[in-house]
């Protein structure tokens, strides 16, 4: 498998917040080298004059009226969170503090 | 070396629409934490999103506004990364597609009007609400989230980098609230965080075409703070320039306390935002009639107002935009100067007197009939009451609402000017201070203005001050 794909993988892992095997990485880049390959077969198609399809129904959006419903209990709300302090979802820290930046 | 300042500026609005975009959750600010959420807004697996017609009427507003040109259709994509504030790992957004594009706002900066132009106006979706433990957000141990917001209907506009200083900045700000608010879309309440501003700022030498390395600083809370922040980050980059160094692409962080901008880094490196199209959203198709009726439902705009009330009334510019700026000033004036011919005058009394004492009693112009100052001022006018019961019954007229003419009438306030009813009350005055008179004879004037004093305490104030002035001098 070329290792540009691993590259790739790799990349694509990381901004999914996916922690692969070095062996799941091999197994997925072969796949991801199929996929692309696919799209490289369509991408050969002549689409001069086509216009680019988002979305299949050729419906536009429906509106609902601005309308205010009830909102799910707090404790469902909160069912799934790992980790709650008071009404809200704690979560770990987010930035790196200066002495870490540096 | 000399450098030309290069900012654009990115403006999130919060519209004011009762319900969230996507979902029927309350948009109330302050409310318990987590309680305004449902399945949509938290992102829940096999919720579905359906729009706000009044998000996207209020979004088509404000683009019109602005003269931004509205795209009769438009997409909507998914952006994606990873934050706690995002509950679906996605913010819903529009990428290629956006509701409108271009626009200007016409701004007077010092040296002239500009036309300041924008990019384009999107609608998307708001994250939820981040509160970091500890000072700040750097180095915080862990942080809370609060998803109410998430999912109100959020404005993004962005600028052209035309903007050359923070208080162009500022300028620009200041007036795109004012049409905002007038446009009825959002109530840009900076301090509860409907309207929020980032910027983007880098420096070039002077002369040269090509952009700088930009910063984008955030966290700016006040117009006031985004002029500091910006002039901060103009000083620094220009240091950084003038030692030989380069200015490194990042984010900052306005630190109000220190005054100073902090470089900020993610732990997330760089962002790849891999958009898509919003496979739950079918791309939003309008009608030329609707956006043509949203068009007429605009009010007259700032720009044309400022104009106007200067034409209409001869105004000085400086008070057509005090009166434009704050809207419901501005409609009291219009209305009282309906029952009231002289302009000037009235827009001195609206924007001192008036101004003053609704801040004192803590009072809301719209809570006061225009017609009652009208009323006020023809009393004063015709000499009825002098000044300082006018300031009077302007104060109580502010606190209670009350008639004036009746005031005048009910407590007998109208102003004593006959010679014939003062001259008695003057030559009571002299008579009991022979004092006070012979000081004035031997050159002293100051006691002049205690006898003025005596008279006004005798007539409850309402001595017409000129002739009191007149008979006192001819008496003594």
């Amino acid at each position: 498998m070329p290792a540009d794909f691993v590259r790739e993988v790799d990349y694509v892992a990381r901004l999914a917040r996916l922690f692969l095997e070095p062996e799941e990485k091999e197994h997925m880049a072969g796949q991801l080298s199929d996929i692309l390959e696919n799209a490289r077969r369509i991408q050969e198609l002549d689409t001069t004059g086509i216009e680019p399809t988002s979305h299949v129904t050729e419906l536009p959006a429906v509106l609902r009226e601005d309308r205010v419903r009830p909102s799910l209990p707090l404790e469902r709300a909160l069912q799934n969170a790992p980790r709650r302090k008071e009404g809200f979802v704690r979560v770990p820290r987010i930035t790196l503090s200066e002495e870490e930046q540096e | 070396m000399n450098y030309d300042v290069v900012i654009g500026l990115e403006i999130h609005v919060e519209l004011l629409t009762a319900s969230k975009l996507f979902c029927g959750c309350s948009t109330a600010f302050g409310r318990e934490p987590n309680s305004n959420c449902c399945p949509v807004c938290l992102g829940l697996p096999g919720s579905l999103p359906v729009f706000n017609r009044r998000a996207i009427e209020l979004a088509l507003k404000a683009a019109l506004a602005l003269n931004s040109e509205v795209q009769l259709q438009s997409r909507f994509d998914r952006k994606n990364y990873f934050y706690p504030d995002l509950p679906k790992a996605y913010q819903v957004s529009q990428y290629d597609q956006p509701l409108a594009r271009g626009g200007y706002l016409e701004v007077e900066f010092e040296d002239g009007i500009h036309r300041v132009h924008l990019e384009r106006v999107h609608l998307e979706e708001e994250a939820g609400k981040l509160i970091h433990a500890g000072d700040s957000i750097i180095g915080a141990g862990h942080s809370l989230v609060d998803y109410n917001r998430a999912g109100i209907p959020l404005l993004e506009i962005v600028t052209a980098p035309e903007l050359h200083s923070g208080r162009e900045a500022r300028y620009f700000l200041e007036d795109l609230r004012t049409v905002l608010l007038y446009s009825g879309s959002s109530d840009c309440k900076m301090e509860e965080g409907s309207l929020r501003c980032d910027a983007n700022i880098s420096l070039r030498p002077k002369g040269s075409r090509e952009l700088g390395t930009k910063a984008e600083v955030k966290n700016m809370n006040s117009f006031r703070s985004v002029e500091l922040a910006l002039d901060y980050e103009v000083g620094r980059q220009e240091r950084v320039l003038s030692e030989g160094g380069k200015v490194i692409q990042e984010t900052c962080h306005w630190d109000e306390e220190k005054k100073q901008t902090i470089a900020l880094r993610s732990k997330e490196g760089s962002s790849d935002y891999r958009y898509f199209p919003e496979p739950d959203l079918l791309p939003l198709v309008l009608e030329s009639s609707f956006i043509e009726e949203l068009s007429r439902q605009l009010p007259e705009l700032p720009a044309r107002r400022r104009e106007r009330l200067q034409e209409q009334y001869g105004l000085e510019k400086e008070e057509a935009f005090l009166l434009t700026a704050n809207r419901d000033l501005g409609d009291f004036f219009e209305e009282a100067a309906k029952e009231y011919p002289d302009y000037r005058h009235l827009a001195k009394w609206v924007q001192g007197d008036l101004l003053y004492q609704l801040r004192e009693s803590l009072k809301k112009v719209d809570e006061l009939e225009p017609g009652l100052l009208a009323d006020l001022l023809l009393l004063l006018d015709e000499g009825k009451i002098n000044r300082p019961v006018a300031k009077e019954l302007l104060a109580e007229m502010v606190k209670t609402g009350a008639d004036p003419k009746e005031m005048v009438k009910d407590r007998g306030l109208e102003q004593i000017s006959g010679r014939d009813t003062l001259l008695p009350v003057v030559e009571k005055v002299i008579a009991e201070n022979p004092e006070a008179v012979e000081n004035y004879r031997r050159g002293k004037k100051k006691a002049l203005a205690f006898l003025v004093g005596r008279v006004m305490a005798e007539t409850q104030g309402r001595a017409d001050p000129a002739e009191l002035n007149r008979i006192l001098q001819e008496k003594i």
